[in-house]
């Protein structure tokens, strides 16, 4: 155990320029972006410290208590860095995006304001030491999200923004019935005792698990709690970008993993059986967002059930409860939030260059930004599962995982996906690139950069492309995604 | 024997005035009423002063003076507020009748 | 009998906390107008001495006091515990919330004095005497003072806009108050009668399990819970809360009902504990339940903000009742003592910061669109963002949603209820936690929403005000952060039956 003191300081550098952002003059453009930009820089920096020194062995914990008995604790530990880097890395990008995208927009402080509470939401989610922690800032989320949803102000904001919070506080009621009644058995549960719940009764057990996975599957998006998600995407560009692939879908799914791995353990959820209906789920969820995906024509609608589909294979890897298994679902973690966040920065682009929302209008979108459709395309292609981008590593090894829990079954889960995948994003990018411009001859061909956006829409999906076929190319180096993955499940199971 | 004629008669008033307090709408009868079961209760106060024996317990008998003020001053600020009701609305009932 | 010196050592801060504000309400009359700088001198002085009574109850454990050195049975004790000192301190910081917002709005101009500027402050003073002699009174007569004292200056406070429907509402609020409070005396009377004594130390050692207690506390707690307005009790409260001026509701709703609350705590787990049966904790909390819920469908269908704000009160008042059934369920496995005692104690004060910042946020919204209908308000947000901030982190404490006090008391209670096994009322608790999300968000909806042209404020809202706001809406959200200080102090003299429960 290390200093307390690197854990806050993680936190603060989002929560100070939260709370500094909060009460800044909409006209003080520039020190809100300096302030921003030196939050996300310097947490950036912190984890990139701590990510040298946990690779060695070392745990970070910062406690306090709350009242006797309920203790604040943020651990550093592998899983929780795995997080957090994924957290700090994009979050500098989807900065750098949005004060682009917003441009001169309305209510900047309050935006800029909420959204760096919600990545100090989402980093206190991947700190938290203990569920009750994990649950304060899992609240913490939805609500800072919220205005972030309903940001434009219109109707269809503010029915979406009711949406999600109708089905969040939902999914946080069950969470919290959970978090309490197992609490009221066995006391506080922290994530590094295992085996406490070993004494509960199978009956318990099974209830307390549906209640916790039930709650979280809500922000996992997994069927039938999902719906919130394709209506949150009238919210702004940025803001979807952080919902699918950073903050809010991965909370959810981040708090399975804890529940499975940490809360009860890896064991209990096998001996117990609960593992195979998770995966169930899990799978169903997959074919069915991506059979919705397939019907979509608005391109952010496309995406939305994409990221349905997609999260699910974390749950799926883990709740098949075998070593390689859960190596796929947590490197998917990172894998899909690069990918996912890649393609909604380039819809948002198009969006605001080109006025493209919808499928048929992609024609021709390659040639006009070049660039940005380079990035989308890389992303499609490893969300389908292409080597060698970072998709095709996950589905490899969940698939074997798959064979090695001996559930043959999800071969052809993961094969009907991909098959899927490729049915409604081959298209995209068949359009992008080989559909020639409306009213625009074939083979007229406009010179490169010409049509691109703002750099600073540009920048940040290229360089999560390059990043997400990077985990992809060199997966074998020990800081790459799975390196870390492996290093988190070698730990977990004691290999 | 005075105690015991004292505490039933304490306890009419206050029966008699919990009815009033319940039943009247009109806010005048309401202070009223307000101000018998207070009686009661003061009654029923030197009642169990009195059965301490000759000369009575002191206690009950300050309490009863203090409570008395205090039943004089809300009386008062209830007779300005339905004064001021009354002026305002011509009424004397918090709550008029339905319809 | 000679009188017996007490044997206490330190400063008596316990009979200042009392004496300051009632002198101060004795001077401020002949005052007039300035009687707003003289509240605006005490009521910074008042916390100070509330923070010294509670720095003295800290470090010396109990205070008691024996008024001119009298001691119980023939004199009257003052005490002050962990609870007590809690709420004198949280009384203090409301106020000074409170007073710094109404600085400017209850100033009368020289030349013209206004009755409603010049009752204020007076009232305000008086007001806070009556609440602290409330918390810190040992003697059950005596307190039976301190909340006819508190109705006297709560009704004209609440009429201070002397129209038709607050005077009407005033009115209503004074009859259930006297009902309530003549029924505790008569409670009162036949605890003297059997006991010899209302000195709460000295009836918690004798009063027995015996029909006449039994009939002694069902009236003082019916009285009790008719000025706390607990469901089915609570028809007063709407209209009187939200008739008053924005200053005047948030004190009311915020401190004056959680005297009576209070005192119902004091009768139960001090002086009477070894009385009262579960069935009666049980049937105490399904008022409770039915408040919660009642209060919370109804706050959801109002039109105006400051009713929705008042019914939120009617609400959140049930929260404060479950306790009672809770209390002692702690469970082996809880590493606590009291949880569900020290959860309904917290919800009372985290309510109270949250409701005055409610309260005092719809006064201006209200002053700054002329109305407060809910719908109508769009745009508000913009126009006031400090206001619509502080707003939506009161309604975080009233959610019950982290980080708030309001969270850290609701997962006391919770936990408690489920390792007792009492889930019923968790269930209670959750599904009034989603329909406050209701309200609240509902409120908060059209504020947010963005219009054509923005929304200037039909009067200008000084900064000062927004600041009060604000500030009381933090110490309600500093109160999950931190509540380890008010934790730790509640346990000083905590009574034994919120540890063991009650029956």
């Amino acid at each position: 155990m290390r200093g307390a003191l690197l854990p806050l300081l993680v936190l603060a550098t989002s929560l100070v320029p939260a709370v500094v952002i909060f009460f800044l003059s909409e006209h003080a453009w520039r020190t809100r972006t300096a302030i921003n930009i030196a939050g996300a820089v310097g947490k950036l920096a912190l984890v990139a410290y701590m990510l040298d020194s946990v690779a060695a062995g070392a745990e970070y914990e910062l406690r306090f208590p709350l009242v006797p008995g309920l203790d604040f604790l943020l651990r550093v530990d592998a899983l929780a860095l795995l997080f957090v880097t994924l957290s700090a890395a994009l979050w500098l990008l989807t900065t750098i995006y949005a004060i682009a995208y917003l441009g001169e927009g309305p209510h900047q402080s309050r935006f800029f304001g909420f959204f760096s509470l919600c990545v100090a939401a989402t980093t206190g989610i991947a700190l938290s030491g203990s569920l009750i922690t994990f649950f304060i800032f899992y609240e913490l989320l939805t609500l800072s999200t919220w205005p972030l949803v309903v940001h434009r102000g219109d109707g269809e904001s503010f029915a979406a923004g009711r949406k999600y919070l109708a089905y969040t506080l939902g999914g946080s009621t069950s969470l919290l019935l959970g978090i309490v009644w197992l609490e009221g058995l066995v006391g506080p549960i922290e994530f590094t005792r295992h085996g406490t719940l070993a004494g509960l009764d199978s009956a318990t057990l099974g209830i307390c698990f549906l209640l916790l996975v039930g709650g979280l599957a809500v922000k996992a998006a997994i069927v039938p709690l999902h719906a919130w998600l394709p209506a949150a995407m009238v919210a702004p560009a940025p803001v979807s970008a952080l919902l699918h692939a950073v903050a809010v879908v991965k909370a959810g799914a981040f708090g399975i993993l804890r529940v499975v791995l940490d809360v009860f353990g890896i064991g209990l959820v096998q001996a117990e059986g609960l593992g195979v209906p998770l995966a169930a789920m899990a799978s169903l969820t997959i074919l069915y967002g991506s059979l919705r995906a397939l019907a979509q024509d608005d391109i952010k609608r496309r995406l939305a059930f994409s990221t349905v589909s997609q999260v699910s294979y974390i749950t799926l890897g883990v709740a098949l409860a075998g070593p390689v298994a859960a190596v796929g679902g947590l490197v998917h973690l990172v894998h899909q939030g690069l990918m996912k966040i890649t393609l909604f920065f380039c819809a948002g682009a198009l969006a605001e260059t080109l006025h493209i929302h919808k499928v048929g209008e992609m024609d021709g979108a390659g040639r006009r930004m070049p660039l940005t459709m380079l990035a989308f395309s890389i992303a499609a292609l490893g969300m389908i599962g292409v080597p060698p981008v970072a998709g095709f590593v996950s589905k490899w090894y969940l698939g074997v995982g798959g064979l090695q829990a001996g559930q043959v079954w999800v071969i052809f889960v993961l094969a009907g996906s991909s098959l899927l995948n490729a049915a409604y994003f081959l298209p995209l990018v068949y359009r992008a690139w080989f559909v020639p411009p409306p009213g625009e001859r074939a083979g007229g061909w406009t010179p490169l950069l010409a049509r691109e956006g703002h750099w600073g829409l540009v920048l940040p999906p290229v360089a999560t492309a390059a990043v997400a076929l990077a985990a992809g190319l060199f997966a074998a180096v020990a800081l790459s995604p799975l390196g870390w993955a492996r290093l988190i499940v070698a730990r977990d199971y004691g290999l | 024997m005075t105690a015991t004629l004292y505490g039933l008669t304490g306890a009419a008033l206050v029966g008699i005035g919990l009815y009033g307090l319940i039943v009247r709408r009109h806010a005048l009868r309401r202070l009223l009423a307000f101000n018998l079961l207070g009686s009661g209760v003061f009654l029923l106060f030197g009642a169990v002063a009195e059965r301490a024996g000759p000369g009575g317990d002191p206690v009950p008998h300050a309490m009863i003076i203090t409570g008395i003020v205090v039943a004089l001053a809300a009386t008062a600020l209830g007779v300005a507020l339905v004064l001021h009701l009354a002026r305002e609305t011509g009424r004397a009932e918090p709550d008029p009748p339905e319809g | 009998m000679p009188p017996v010196a007490a044997p206490e050592a330190g400063f008596p801060w316990i009979v200042l906390a009392i004496l300051l504000p009632l002198a101060g309400m004795v001077a401020a009359l002949p005052l007039g107008r300035h009687a707003r700088a003289l509240a605006l001198l005490l009521i910074p002085a008042g916390l100070v001495v509330a923070l010294l009574l509670a720095a003295q109850v800290w470090r010396e454990g109990e205070v008691t006091y024996a008024l001119g050195g009298w001691t119980p049975p023939l004199g009257i004790a003052l005490r002050a515990d962990g609870f007590s000192a809690v709420m004198v301190v949280t009384t203090a910081v409301v106020l000074l919330g409170v007073a710094l917002f109404a600085q400017s709005s209850f100033r009368a101009p020289p030349g013209e004095e206004t009755r409603a500027a010049l009752l204020f402050w007076a009232l305000l003073l008086g007001l806070w005497g009556a609440l602290n002699a409330a918390f810190l009174g040992n003697d059950l007569f005596n307190l039976y003072v301190a909340l006819e004292l508190l109705t006297l200056a709560a009704v004209p406070m609440a009429s201070l806009e002397a129209r038709a429907e607050t005077l009407a509402a005033a009115l209503r609020y004074l009859f259930f108050a006297l009902a309530g409070s003549v029924l505790y005396l008569l409670g009162a009377v036949l605890l003297y009668g059997a006991y010899g004594t209302l000195d709460i130390t000295l009836l918690a050692e004798r009063a027995g399990p015996e029909p006449v207690t039994w009939a002694a506390a069902a009236l003082m707690t019916a009285g009790l819970l008719a000025k706390t307005a607990l469901f089915p009790l609570h028809l007063w409260l709407p209209p009187a809360h939200a008739g008053a001026p924005a200053a005047a509701s948030a004190v009311l709703s915020a401190l004056v009902v959680k005297a009576s609350f209070f005192l119902v705590l004091r009768l139960w787990f001090d002086a009477l504990p070894g009385v009262m049966t579960a069935a009666a904790g049980q049937l105490l909390a399904a008022l409770g339940a039915g408040a919660i819920l009642f209060g919370s469908v109804l706050a959801l269908h109002q039109v105006r903000m400051k009713l929705l704000v008042a019914y939120s009160t009617v609400a959140q008042l049930g929260y404060l009742f479950l306790m009672v059934p809770l209390a002692g369920g702690g469970g082996a496995a809880q590493p606590w003592d009291a949880g569900a005692w020290s959860g309904g104690v917290l919800h009372a004060v985290s309510h109270a910061f949250a409701k005055a910042a409610m309260f005092l946020a719809a006064g201006l919204f209200l002053r700054a669109a002329g109305h407060d209908r809910i719908a109508e308000l769009r745009g508000m947000g913009a126009a006031l963002p400090m206001v619509t901030l502080a707003f939506g982190l009161a309604g975080l404490s009233l959610l019950g949603l982290p980080p708030s006090g309001g969270f850290i008391a609701k997962w006391l209670l919770l936990t408690t209820a489920m390792a007792s096994g009492q889930w019923w009322w968790a269930l209670v608790m959750f599904a009034g936690g989603l329909l406050a999300a209701g309200y609240v968000f509902r409120a908060l909806t059209p504020l947010l929403a963005r219009t054509e042209t923005p929304v200037l404020p039909g009067r200008p809202v000084p900064r000062h005000q927004q600041w009060a706001v604000l500030g009381l809406a933090l110490c309600s959200v500093a109160l999950g952060v931190a509540p380890l200080m008010p934790f730790a102090l509640l346990q000083v003299g905590r009574p034994e039956a919120a540890e063991e429960g009650i029956g």
